[in-house]
């Protein structure tokens, strides 16, 4: 295998790993920008994605395309329950420091439901089209690869599309921007905080569904998952959308050239390492700005 | 007068008859032998326990069906160590004191065994491991010693005994496979985790005595998603062959992988591979990977001549009719440990140093589910690369590898 197909190799799966970053990231953003709040459940919300579809696929037999619909629109509605359940009523009087904790609870209560229901063991999906890998420049690259990419990528130009030009895309970025003053010009808070679980729910469920095929997905797989966008979104300076997804896919890509030209056992390393250089060097994250950062409160 | 004063003796002789008893213990008197199981049946390492507790619970039922040791029944007192050491350490203290039990199996993890097995040898009481790790068996000086090199140790815990085969020894089959074959060229790809790294120390370690050239090492995470980018290296490495080392999600991953790569070269897995449900989970991808295993995978295939032929075949219907589940090696480490200690009072009592002696003097040619034990004072493993079979996924199921 030459340069050039090593190359092409590792940017796709760089680019892989990289949107499963990325969505997370954004899912971690569009909820932080709505209520302050760092959701440590977002890994969960994959997981579910990941788990529910093969119950629909596999368990029920539904044709790939319908139970892909079903699961997106399940796992959003769990994303809703867990507000009204969970966070809704606290967040009125609880410090933020409490909300987080409530996350890190929820996490936990997640895995434990998905444990009774589907056991330990891991998930297979049929992969989306054919399995076999398409041969581009001498790298070998599996269908679902573009799957991935083109689902993800889809995603952020709808979430784009949304939240700069739409009313409610506006109004949940105004609830970002100051919540006092968003509902003082007539924002239902409370709806777009709902708006903001829905939305994150349905991108980490997105990630989810369309990973499983070629990783497999068990119920204790979000916590990682989540690390890895809290790294992309914190990266890419908390709160912003974009910056969440170019950090994500950043870090996809760092993790697999070093792992291919410098060593695995650094891939990791290097990553975290780029992480810390970048929160010295700029604090507000490479796309953040220091003085909206002075006017969000954490 | 007379009388009166008989009485009283009497009385005295039976008072300090019963006490006596009662101080000698369980051992003495005619209640059920006992022997104490620590398993994870709860926690991390479930998938381990859970099959090891449905075999204690059969293996108690056999025996005692078959009228016990020399018309003694046999009680086996099973513990959760809810697959945490300090569980596990607790639990052996109460069967060691509380039971008094004449024998401990357990437990299924490495790290568990490694802390119980202070406590027995402690006690002076026989701890048969259902972990794998050498460690458990040779002293902590002698782990050292041979590390780096490709010794075997030359002493033992003399307490401790372990039933599921080594690392060593896997490597060990994978590597003689090779040289049939002859691939002299291999890249590796192990998890960061205690099971991988001590996989890819033995793979170092015992390279240069199959004249194996270990051209590419990669590690990856537990939960890490796609292992294309270390399979590519490894392909550039000029490998002739893939040597994966993990449990888990990740080994099938790494199949997935390695088939969607189109590497050209074969792809060996661990001995922890034996389970069907890798292979559905690979969904095709898992054509071609060879694997040693233990005969209780495909033992339908073996020769009915062969030693273990007949442990296996009722181990594994009695099993899966009983829990209607597949059976799993982890159950057979279970099974192993567990008659070892029960042939062993069979033949000299219920008596912890006899039973000690008997382990590592006498278990010769004895087949167990993970194969033929040979017990000595510098091996209580007992077994070597012998256990094990190479077996290639063939159309979707196992085969005996050529």
């Amino acid at each position: 295998m030459d340069l050039q197909g090593q190359i092409i190799q590792y940017l796709a799966t760089g680019l892989t790993l990289g949107s499963i970053y990325a969505m997370v990231g954004l899912g971690f953003t569009i909820i932080y920008n709505a209520t302050g709040i760092i959701n440590l459940a977002q890994g969960e919300f994959v997981m579910f994605g990941g788990l529910i579809m093969v119950f629909f696929t596999t368990t029920l037999g539904l044709p790939l395309f319908l139970s892909f619909f079903i699961t997106l629109a399940l796992t959003t509605g769990i994303g809703m329950l867990y507000e009204r359940l969970f966070i809704h009523h606290p967040s009125k009087t609880a410090p933020l420091m409490t909300l987080l904790i409530i996350t890190v609870a929820v996490s936990i209560f997640f895995r434990g439901i998905a444990m009774f229901i589907w056991g330990k063991e891991p998930y297979s999906l049929p992969h989306f089209s054919s399995p076999e890998p398409i041969i581009i420049g001498g790298a070998a690259i599996l269908p679902q690869v573009f799957w991935i990419l083109g689902l993800s990528l889809l995603a952020v130009i709808l979430m784009n599309i949304f939240f700069n030009r739409t009313i409610t895309g506006k109004a949940m970025s105004a609830c970002a921007v100051n919540r006092v003053a968003a509902s003082l010009v007539g924002i239902d808070v409370s709806k777009m905080v709902l708006l903001s679980f829905a939305l994150s729910a349905t991108l980490g469920a997105l990630a989810g569904a369309s990973i499983t095929p070629i990783a497999l997905m068990e119920y204790d797989r979000g916590p990682m998952l989540a690390l890895k966008g809290f790294c992309a979104a914190v990266l890419g300076g908390l709160g912003f959308g974009t910056g969440a997804v170019v950090a994500g896919f950043l870090l996809g890509l760092i993790e697999s050239f070093t792992t291919g030209f410098i060593s695995s056992a650094f891939k990791e390393a290097t990553a975290l390492i780029i992480l810390i250089l970048v929160l010295f060097i700029k604090p507000s994250g490479i796309f953040g700005s220091a003085e909206v950062g002075k006017i969000k409160k954490i | 007068m007379n009388h009166k004063k008989l009485s009283k003796i009497s009385l005295i002789t039976a008072f300090t008859l019963f006490f006596c008893l009662s101080l000698t213990g369980p051992a003495m008197a005619q209640g059920p032998i006992k022997i104490g199981f620590v398993a994870s049946i709860t926690g991390g390492a479930s998938w381990l326990g859970q099959p090891e507790k449905d075999t204690a619970l059969m293996v108690q039922e056999w025996i005692n069906k078959e009228g016990g040791i020399k018309g003694v029944p046999v009680q086996i007192i099973i513990e959760d160590s809810k697959s945490d050491a300090s569980q596990a350490v607790l639990a052996t203290k109460k069967l060691i004191d509380g039971d008094k039990v004449v024998a401990i199996i357990g437990s299924s993890t490495s790290g568990e065994s490694m802390a119980m097995a202070s406590i027995c040898e402690a006690a002076k009481i026989p701890m048969i491991s259902m972990a794998a790790a050498l460690q458990i068996v040779t002293p902590a000086d002698e782990y050292k010693r041979i590390a780096g090199t490709i010794e075997s140790p030359r002493v033992q815990r003399p307490w401790i005994f372990k039933t599921p085969q080594t690392d060593t020894s896997a490597v060990e089959a994978i590597y003689a496979h090779m040289k049939k074959k002859g691939i002299t060229k291999v890249g590796i790809v192990t998890v960061s985790d205690g099971f991988g790294s001590a996989g890819r120390n033995e793979l170092k370690r015992m390279a240069p005595k199959y004249n194996i050239n270990l051209v590419a090492d990669e590690v990856y995470g537990p939960k890490d998603a796609d292992m294309t980018a270390q399979l590519t290296k490894i392909r550039t490495s000029g490998a002739q062959a893939v040597i994966n080392w993990s449990i888990g999600p990740t080994q099938v991953i790494v199949t997935k992988n390695w088939k969607s790569l189109a590497m050209g070269m074969p792809l060996y897995q661990s001995h922890g591979f034996g389970n069907k449900k890798n292979i559905e989970l690979a969904g095709g991808s898992a054509e071609g990977v060879i694997a040693p295993l233990g005969r209780l995978i495909g033992w339908e295939k073996l020769p009915k001549i062969h030693p273990q032929y007949k442990v296996l075949s009722r181990y594994a219907t009695e099993y899966e009719k009983r829990t209607k589940s597949d059976v799993s090696t982890f159950g057979g480490h279970g099974y192993d440990g567990l008659y070892l200690a029960i042939d062993s009072i069979k033949a000299v009592g219920p008596d912890r140093t006899k039973v000690r002696d008997f382990l590592e003097n006498d278990i010769k040619n004895w087949p167990g589910t993970g194969g033929v034990f040979n017990m000595s004072a510098t091996d209580h493993t007992g077994l070597d690369l012998s256990a094990f079979e190479m077996i290639q996924v063939v159309k979707g199921d196992w085969a005996f590898a050529k």
